[in-house]
């Protein structure tokens, strides 16, 4: 699904990412964890193509795909979702006409014709109900005035809708109070298949009890510096980040 | 001959026209000797420092139309709110068209100029009212009350309400290769009354149109007044606006100015609180492309105390469009307790384009609270990516950013169907299909 190969990329000069490999197979879930400031945002923002990051070495494929000339829109059209660790307040553009203009677009680059309105009014209801997301919220202006957890919440239902092969959630459990960080690890493990991929940044392991890793790997200065299992997760949680920035400078 | 010695030539013929033992015409004359020692204004006035009139006067505009012209209401029916019933009071080329207007006396007078005017039962009105808020030294201005003869008559009396929206449309036919349109409009609304007014200036052909407008609004003890001015005219038509508003006791005056065409606006807005707890309101949303300026000159006067002033004006700058805000506000001694903001934001989305903002405040009491501010910016690059990692392409991207930047203005339009006219409006201007009715 996902191949990163020696990946460098700095932003203003200053290198982030120092050659970051990472395959994310099908069916696969991958925990990316780390300091702050080590690189994690930027590795997200990078795949899903943030153009303020120059990309100096290495690559990202998508299905055998580079990526290196695609559109942050395009790279969506093709399966890639973010989901933002500060979601950006849209005032006046209610959730459910954002999320229309975001599947039709997506529908169009696909050569197809807009959705039929009865169909999307039974995809949002159903995406909502499974999120418990009041159908009130959607007629709100996108992220305005929402609280973190209302805006993570509404990250994971637009993931929903939108399907996406490769998801990437960036610190979607902060903000979340314990109830909110079960539903929408509820509804990410629901939108889990063996044909799509999903790759949490945290920095805590909390996240991670309900969204089982199938692989961790800890990020440092820009680069992996160890992968494991889910038991790294808990070894993390335990030992903190010091005994392995310890172990990588020797 | 230059534009100033036509129009002094021309004040001779327009006399033949009009009753000069009237006391209106008293008025006029006065006006004419003020424009006759100002003449237009020039950039070595601070006022019009940014806006320059000097390509306008080298025009050799008709003063009167050579004829009657009419025009079929389905070739102009798009720019009347016609998805609603309105009273319409509509003018071709500076003259009534009743053809194309519906007017009442129905327990409110919604009428002409001309009429109040000239008929004797008006006479008590006017002589209370016809350019006792107007300046009687802005050049302009007086040039204006010097030529008025028509335009628009609203009288609405006390506790009443029309049940229906006033629009004012000015049609230029371009019959004439250029013409100058000075309409005078005179809106009177009693205590406790309320009127909604949807004013529309459309040349319809890309001869050359200078419009001169004043409009006198007097809002008595809490009345009501909600006025939209829709700018969106052709490339080569200029207009200058001058209202002037007095406001009583708990009156609530909004005026809504969208400009979002035009060669030339510039929009002078002044508003006179004589009365204690007054609302004033002045909202706009500037939307400009190619060579187009917009300058929007408000003031407002707080002169008694306990009152509230609200200004939002946000702007879209693309292309080499250039743009004016300036709002004055001002405080007088005893106006105690005034709660005045003002807001200016602005958005330029081309290198060429330009903005100046000034906001100017002069108070002179203690206890008030006055606040300011004024941005320049660009769209936000993390927003925009925002929504592009959704899927919605950059151009689209941006437009529903800048719709959503302008959108907060749209909120105060109490008219629905205008509002959704004006939400479309903006997305034409922004030149995309956003795919749903915002």
């Amino acid at each position: 699904m996902l191949k990163i190969e020696n990946l460098h990329a700095s932003v203003e000069d200053k290198e982030i990412l120092r050659g970051i490999n990472l395959e994310v197979k099908a069916g696969e879930v991958h925990a990316i964890m780390g300091p702050n400031g080590s690189g994690k945002s930027t590795l997200a923002s990078v795949i899903a193509g943030k153009e303020e990051f120059e990309v100096t070495e290495g690559s990202v494929q998508l299905e055998g795909e580079d990526l290196e000339e695609t559109s942050p829109e395009e790279r969506a059209h093709k399966g890639v979702f973010l989901s933002f660790q500060y979601p950006v307040e849209i005032p006046g553009v209610s959730v459910t006409n954002f999320m229309k203009t975001a599947i039709n677009e997506s529908r169009k680059a696909r050569g197809l014709e807009d959705m039929p309105a009865k169909d999307m009014l039974k995809l949002i209801r159903e995406k909502s109900e499974m999120l418990e997301i009041d159908r009130k919220f959607l007629s709100r202006s996108l992220n305005q005035g929402f609280s973190g957890g209302e805006k993570k919440r509404n990250e994971i239902f637009q993931m929903a809708m939108l399907e996406p092969k490769l998801a990437i959630l960036d610190e979607t459990d902060s903000g979340l109070d314990i109830d909110a960080l079960r539903i929408v690890a509820n509804g990410v493990n629901k939108l889990k298949s063996k044909d799509n991929a999903v790759i949490v940044i945290t920095h805590y392991q909390r996240l991670l009890d309900y969204i089982v890793p199938d692989f961790v790997h800890v990020l440092h200065n820009g680069k992996i510096v160890k992968s494991g299992g889910k038991e790294l997760a808990l070894e993390l949680e335990e030992k903190g980040y010091d005994w392995l920035k310890q172990e990588t400078a020797v | 001959m230059d534009l100033k010695d036509k129009l002094i030539s021309s004040f001779m013929a327009f006399e033949n026209n009009v009753d000069i033992e009237h006391s209106v015409h008293d008025v006029r004359t006065e006006a004419m000797k003020n424009f006759e020692l100002k003449g237009f204004p020039t950039k070595k006035e601070e006022a019009w420092k940014y806006t320059s009139l000097n390509s306008i006067q080298k025009v050799d505009f008709s003063i009167f139309p050579r004829e009657e012209n009419t025009l079929e209401y389905k070739d102009v029916k798009k720019y009347f709110l016609h998805e609603i019933d309105s009273y319409k009071i509509v003018f071709v080329d500076g003259i009534y068209s009743s053809y194309l207007s519906e007017t009442t006396h129905d327990g409110v007078d919604i009428c002409l100029m001309s009429a109040a005017l000239t008929k004797p039962m008006y006479k008590a009105v006017i002589d209370v009212y016809f350019n006792k808020v107007a300046s009687k030294d802005e050049s302009l201005t007086t040039l204006n009350t010097a030529f008025s003869r028509e335009g628009a008559y609203i009288y609405i009396p006390k506790n009443k309400m029309p049940k229906k929206p006033i629009e004012i449309i000015h049609f230029a036919t371009g019959n004439e290769a250029s013409i100058l349109l000075q309409p005078r409009n005179l809106v009177i609304v009693e205590e406790n009354a309320e009127v909604q007014i949807i004013e529309r200036h459309q040349s319809l052909t890309s001869n050359e149109v200078l419009t001169n407008s004043v409009t006198e609004i007097f809002a008595a003890k809490s009345a009501i007044v909600d006025y939209y001015k829709i700018q969106n005219d052709a490339a080569t038509a200029s207009l200058i606006d001058n209202t002037y508003v007095d406001q009583k006791d708990k009156s609530l005056v909004k005026v809504h100015t969208f400009s979002f065409g035009g060669k030339l606006t510039r929009n002078n807005l002044n508003f006179y609180q004589n009365g204690e707890y007054i609302d004033s309101t002045m909202k706009g949303v500037t939307i400009l492309g190619d060579k187009q300026h917009v300058d929007h000159h408000t003031l407002v006067h707080h002169i008694q105390p306990n009152c509230e002033s609200h200004q939002d004006y946000k702007s879209i700058y693309g292309d080499s469009s250039t743009g004016v805000f300036n709002g004055k506000i001002i405080v007088d001694k005893i106006a105690q307790k005034t709660n005045a903001f003002q807001q200016n934001n602005n958005i330029l989305v081309s290198d060429k384009a330009t903005i100046n903002s000034k906001p100017q405040l002069e108070i002179f009491a203690d206890d008030v609270k006055c606040s300011h501010g004024c941005t320049i910016g660009q769209l936000d690059e993390d927003a925009l990516f925002y929504l592009q990692s959704r899927g919605i392409p950059k151009k689209e991207a941006r437009a529903l950013l800048m719709y959503a930047f302008a959108n907060n203005v749209l909120e105060s339009v109490r008219i629905p169907e205008l509002k959704t006219r004006i939400n479309r409006l903006i997305a034409k201007k922004l030149g995309v299909n956003l795919g749903f009715d915002l």
